[in-house]
């Protein structure tokens, strides 16, 4: 599929939006399902865009900055295996298998770019002398918009260069038990975003709960909406019901009656 | 009283808006020290004097080193606003008062934001509108964006003005275990939903062929490897990656490694035909 001038600039600026969102981690312009979302609509494709996104989504359900240690890049992913599956017209296990080598690509960068803004950081030391605040301001949006064309350039290269001769044979001449292997990969490599998220919270007195969760799903039909609020009730029972949260219970009428080893290991917590 | 320094609506509102870009700057010597005092912008203009060495101490104190969960911020720069408030009024809080609040509940939110947000919210809203948008439906990514984004911004601006309005009784607020509840409630629902989809959305088919039987009516009967492990439990082989995955990233190993090495099986595994 060629791609029009118009397109280009509008894929720069999705990329650009997503770049930026990828540090600021609000809006969540850089998660899959609406980073490949606004590129399906950019290049005339919204559906293929939109499955490309869910698919990637679940991939990337993991990917979290925390403290100090930076994930994989969800937005230089998104932006770009939904361009190579939509106008390079790959099927979307090959675009997913594109992804994962773009979001260590994308990691590299926005480590690179996080360490520039070091001396960015240094800059602004200047204001404590002058008391300017402008500086403060400019200084702050300027290190946004290095992380937006972190994102935006290498992707409208890639829109650039994707109709060409050269990208589309590199892409036809994949061999079928690459393309095969890759497709029954990617319905595993969803565990590893589940094992990052499952790792952040991991208290070894709750994991219980995830074995209830899998039993429960391997046994019956239940969609999300029903285990959502399974969990939700488990949640308000656990609460309502741990010896930890009868604090409350002590000084009032019915302190004598709650159990003596709730009480005990009560007193052991104080 | 005359001359009393008050930050206006409209400085709580701008100081919210900039606060939606606290990251922006984040680098590794400070992290969001400049996205802090960028988003106090607003209001060191309305309490110090331009020029004056009351502005640039304040400047000072908010480049600071500074790094939290973005949205756990909230509380904080609430607190913050008041104390800064009080202060340009004459009241005796000094720069240790401030950083020492700052520093000493970073941290703390950090712990809470991290599993609620990251672990719960994002994943579980995540995987419920990819469910919808699997098909190519628009309702996904709209319904992703909508809730998240309400959900967030609300945590915002409720985190400003209830900080701002309790100020400093905002951590004895907190001591009350209500922080550790909705930590604990949160992530029993993540882990509980993870454990569901480790289940419902992991495929992995092994067809290997342990026997083939006929029976009297000449229906054939294949047994494969994955039969029998679907009568046991079904979704056992995803459990096993599940659990190697966690050892291998608390090893440190970093998780897009992880993805290549299952790679590297997927296309091992199909071309031999263990899986498919």
């Amino acid at each position: 599929m060629d791609i029009s001038l118009i397109q280009m600039v509008l894929v720069f600026l999705v990329a650009f939006l997503a770049g930026m969102e990828s540090v600021v981690d609000e809006f969540q312009f850089h998660q899959p399902l609406v980073a490949c979302t606004l590129i399906g609509l950019v290049l005339g494709d919204l559906p293929t865009g939109i499955i490309v996104g869910a698919t990637l989504q679940i991939i990337a359900l993991g990917w979290m900055n925390i403290g100090a240690a930076i994930a994989p890049d969800a937005a230089m992913a998104s932006i770009i295996s939904a361009i190579l599956v939509i106008a390079g017209k790959q099927n979307v296990g090959t675009g997913i298998a594109l992804a994962i080598p773009l979001a260590a690509a994308g990691q590299v960068l926005t480590v690179i770019v996080r360490t520039l803004t070091v001396g960015i950081q240094h800059i602004a030391d200047r204001s404590v002398k002058d008391a300017n605040l402008e500086r403060i301001t400019y200084l702050h949006l300027g290190a946004l918009l290095l992380q937006g064309l972190r994102v935006a350039v290498p992707a409208f290269v890639v829109a650039a260069s994707v109709g060409t001769d050269v990208v589309q044979g590199a892409l036809e001449k994949i061999p079928d038990v690459i393309t095969g292997g890759l497709g029954v990969a990617g319905g595993i490599i969803v565990v590893v975003g589940y094992a990052m998220v499952i790792n952040m919270m991991r208290a070894p007195n709750l994991m219980m709960f995830f074995f209830v969760g899998f039993v429960v799903a391997a046994f019956t039909d239940y969609n999300l909406v029903a285990l959502g609020v399974l969990g939700v009730a488990m949640a308000f029972f656990y609460l309502q019901l741990h010896p930890k949260y009868f604090q409350g219970m002590k000084g009032g009428r019915n302190g004598n009656t709650a159990p003596a080893r709730a009480d005990t290991l009560d007193n052991q917590l104080d | 009283m005359e001359n009393q320094k008050k930050l206006t609506r409209s400085d709580l509102r701008s100081v919210f808006y900039r606060s939606n870009l606290l990251q922006a700057s984040w680098n590794f010597e400070r992290m969001q020290s400049l996205g802090y005092a960028f988003q106090m912008v607003p209001a060191i203009r309305r309490l110090y004097p331009a020029g004056s060495q009351e502005r640039k101490d304040a400047i000072k104190r908010h480049l600071e080193f500074y790094n939290t969960h973005p949205y756990m911020t909230a509380p904080i720069l609430g607190i913050n606003l008041a104390m800064e408030e009080q202060r340009a009024n004459g009241m005796p809080i000094d720069d240790a008062a401030i950083n020492g609040m700052k520093v000493g509940l970073m941290g703390p939110l950090a712990g809470v934001g991290d599993p609620i947000f990251w672990g719960t919210v994002r994943p579980v809203i995540g995987a419920f509108c990819a469910a919808i948008a699997a098909s190519g439906s628009i309702l996904g990514p709209i319904l992703f964006f909508v809730l998240f984004n309400l959900i967030r911004l609300l945590v915002r601006w409720v985190g400003i003005v209830y900080g701002y309005r309790k100020g400093m009784a905002v951590v004895s607020d907190m001591g009350g275990g209500m922080l550790q509840k909705l930590t604990e409630a949160s992530s029993i629902l993540g882990l509980f939903v993870m454990g569901a989809l480790v289940n419902k959305w992991t495929h992995i088919d092994i067809p290997v062929v342990i026997s083939r039987l006929e029976d009297q009516t000449g229906q054939e009967h294949v047994t494969t490897v994955q039969s029998v492990l679907d009568s046991l439990m079904p979704g056992l082989p995803a459990l096993l990656f599940t659990f190697l995955s966690m050892w291998l990233l608390r090893r440190g190993l970093s998780p897009l490694w992880i993805i290549f090495g299952i790679f590297i099986i997927g296309i091992f595994g199909y071309w031999i035909g263990l899986l498919a």
